[in-house]
């Protein structure tokens, strides 16, 4: 028995992490693989290329329905990010530091916003837009992008700002600050890395999204990557060039690759902060 | 806890000016956000549940008229509903079950990990910040008879995967469970982190065995954790559209109820049908959180450590 125990042991010590390390990256290494392969050889049944090739990053740069989709994603994602961290430091702010009545009403009614089928939302909101000339804007998917980063934000700040010693505020006016110092010195240094955490979470949240992507454009002119990726079609209407969809995917996979590499300690803490005490 | 300036004020004593002003700046600075969710979602939802007691179709307008609740009727009585809830549910179940074992095994891992913390953190957010569009692609190209490897690695010969409808299932589940599992295990991670030391050591003293300690310690202890994650996947997994859309769109009766609702709508622009498809499926979700913070006693207040 504890023999079996300690043999056991000793696998979750070294196997673990390399099972686990395993499980993440094989995919990923897939789709990479895959990108690489020439249009011709994508059907060598095997995991790595015969021949290597840069071919279908070429095209995929070449392809003006991608190159739109990138710049639409960006900046629809950033935009919606940065408005909703916005409102939800305020918010949040508020949640955290003052008493009054309805603020747990608004921490529920955000996560309750958080759980929301987004499908539930476009029908309608294809009908509104197409009557008030928000259907296929940038405009037209940021604002239902709100529906989601904004409530995760709030959720995620609250949590954040709760665990900031905001009497340091006061602390460092008795020693002589003026409130903008302790504000700008004491304030915004402790609270930076929560709205970031924040910033990231709702950033990978509206550059994931699909639904709405799919629902509320119609051209190039709003489509971001996720749904040009559904739709992306070769010379022909009906041939799906898997190589050249695969490197789309690993470009819009190195940014979230680059921000998990830089921020892995915020993000885990953001994630579980809002969910249970890290 | 919070450091608020001033207490509550206590029963019967009247409200100062200082709690006035207070309460007023702090409706002041969240209304915004306030107002912003209800209009992003609370609006649209009315609208919905308003078109749908419309016989209403884009295509032609003229004909809207008012059919009160017999889009319902329609749609609960059709076989084509309760093929796709049937699905939904098989596959909510299945990922959530397995990314609960999985997820506990990995948040075990990078509890105890002694070399290679950072590493396994970092790669474990990978597959949890990919776009879920991205695995789709991994994944049915891995399974495809033309790209993919998995026939050869595991003699299959040509077993065409997205043929049949429980090979699809299983493809569109493994695509979840791959994607979703992280969060899973760092929320679990996160409960095990609340496990008192102590309380481990205490039971190993008295010669507790692995297992006597794995259900007698460290489950019941972190049993709010884990409600919390099996709530949140439950409520994600229910809501599964991309895998599918990617995968399968819908061939094979794999189609979900969120993928009902997108292609009444959307592809068919029946916007009277499809809106009743989507109230449905936010009752359904209501229905879930309820029975689960109600039933199953989640309390999402107390594990938040206020």
């Amino acid at each position: 028995m504890g023999g079996r125990r300690s043999a056991l042991s000793r696998l979750g010590t070294y196997g673990g992490p390399v099972l686990v390390i395993a499980w993440t990256l094989f995919p990923v290494l897939w789709i990479v693989s895959l990108s690489f392969k020439p249009e011709s050889g994508i059907n060598n049944e095997k995991f790595l290329p015969d021949t290597w090739t840069l071919e279908n990053y070429r095209t995929v740069f070449d392809t003006p329905l991608f190159t739109s989709a990138l710049r639409n994603s960006i900046f629809i994602s950033l935009i919606a990010t940065v408005l909703s961290v916005m409102i939800a430091t305020v918010a949040a702010y508020a949640i955290a530091r003052l008493e009054f009545p309805g603020k747990k009403l608004i921490l529920s009614l955000a996560l309750a916003i958080a759980m929301f089928p987004a499908v539930s939302l476009v029908g309608p909101l294809f009908d509104i837009w197409r009557s008030v000339g928000l259907y296929d804007t940038w405009l037209g998917l940021i604002i239902p992008y709100m529906s989601f980063t904004l409530p995760l934000s709030i959720w995620t700040l609250s949590a954040f700002f709760r665990e900031i010693p905001w009497e340091m505020e006061q602390a460092a006016q008795i020693d002589g600050a003026t409130s903008w110092q302790a504000f700008r010195k004491v304030i915004v240094p402790l609270a930076a890395p929560g709205v970031f955490t924040a910033a990231i979470l709702a950033f990978f949240f509206a550059w994931n999204d699909f639904v709405f992507g799919i629902s509320l454009t119609s051209t190039d002119a709003a489509r971001p990557v996720p749904a040009a990726l559904a739709f992306f079609t070769g010379a022909s209407q009906f041939e799906r060039p898997a190589a050249a969809i695969s490197a789309a995917a690993v470009i819009v996979t190195i940014p979230v690759v680059v921000l998990v590499l830089l921020f892995q300690r915020r993000i885990v803490a953001g994630l579980t902060a809002g969910a249970v005490k890290g | 806890m919070t450091s608020t300036v001033t207490a509550a004020p206590a029963v019967g004593v009247p409200v100062t000016d200082r709690t006035r002003n207070e309460r007023r700046l702090g409706w002041k600075l969240t209304a915004p956000a306030v107002v912003v969710m209800l209009a992003v979602t609370a609006y649209p939802m009315l609208n919905a549940l308003w078109l749908s007691l419309f016989s209403y179709r884009l295509t032609d307008p003229g004909a809207r008229e008012f059919v009160g609740l017999r889009n319902y009727g329609v749609v609960l009585s059709d076989g084509l509903w309760w093929q796709t809830v049937f699905t939904t549910v098989i596959i909510t179940l299945i990922t959530v079950a397995v990314e609960l074992l999985i997820g506990f095994g990995f948040a075990m891992v990078m509890h105890r990990i002694i070399f290679g913390r950072k590493v396994v953190r970092t790669s474990i957010l990978i597959p949890y910040g990919i776009i879920t569009v991205v695995s789709a692609f991994a994944w049915r190209y891995a399974f495809a008879l033309d790209s993919g490897f998995i026939n050869t690695w595991f003699g299959l010969g040509d077993f065409a995967w997205f043929s049949e409808r429980w090979s699809s299932i299983f493809a569109i589940c493994l695509s979840e469970i791959w994607k979703t599992t992280p969060f899973m295990s760092l929320l679990l991670l996160a409960g095990l982190a609340q496990v008192p030391e102590e309380l481990q050591e205490a039971a190993k003293v008295d010669g507790a065995t692995w297992r006597q300690r794995l259900t007698r310690v460290t489950l019941p202890n972190m049993k709010a954790a884990i409600m919390v994650a099996v709530l949140f996947r439950t409520l994600d997994a229910y809501r599964l559209f991309d895998n599918v859309f990617v995968m399968t769109a819908g061939a094979q009766k794999t189609e979900t109820v969120s993928f009902l609702a997108y292609r009444q709508m959307i592809t068919r622009t029946a916007l009277g049908l499809g809106s009743a498809v989507s109230v449905l499926l936010f009752l359904t979700v209501v229905a879930i959180a309820a029975l689960f913070i109600k039933g199953f006693k989640v309390d999402l207040s107390s594990v938040r450590g206020r």
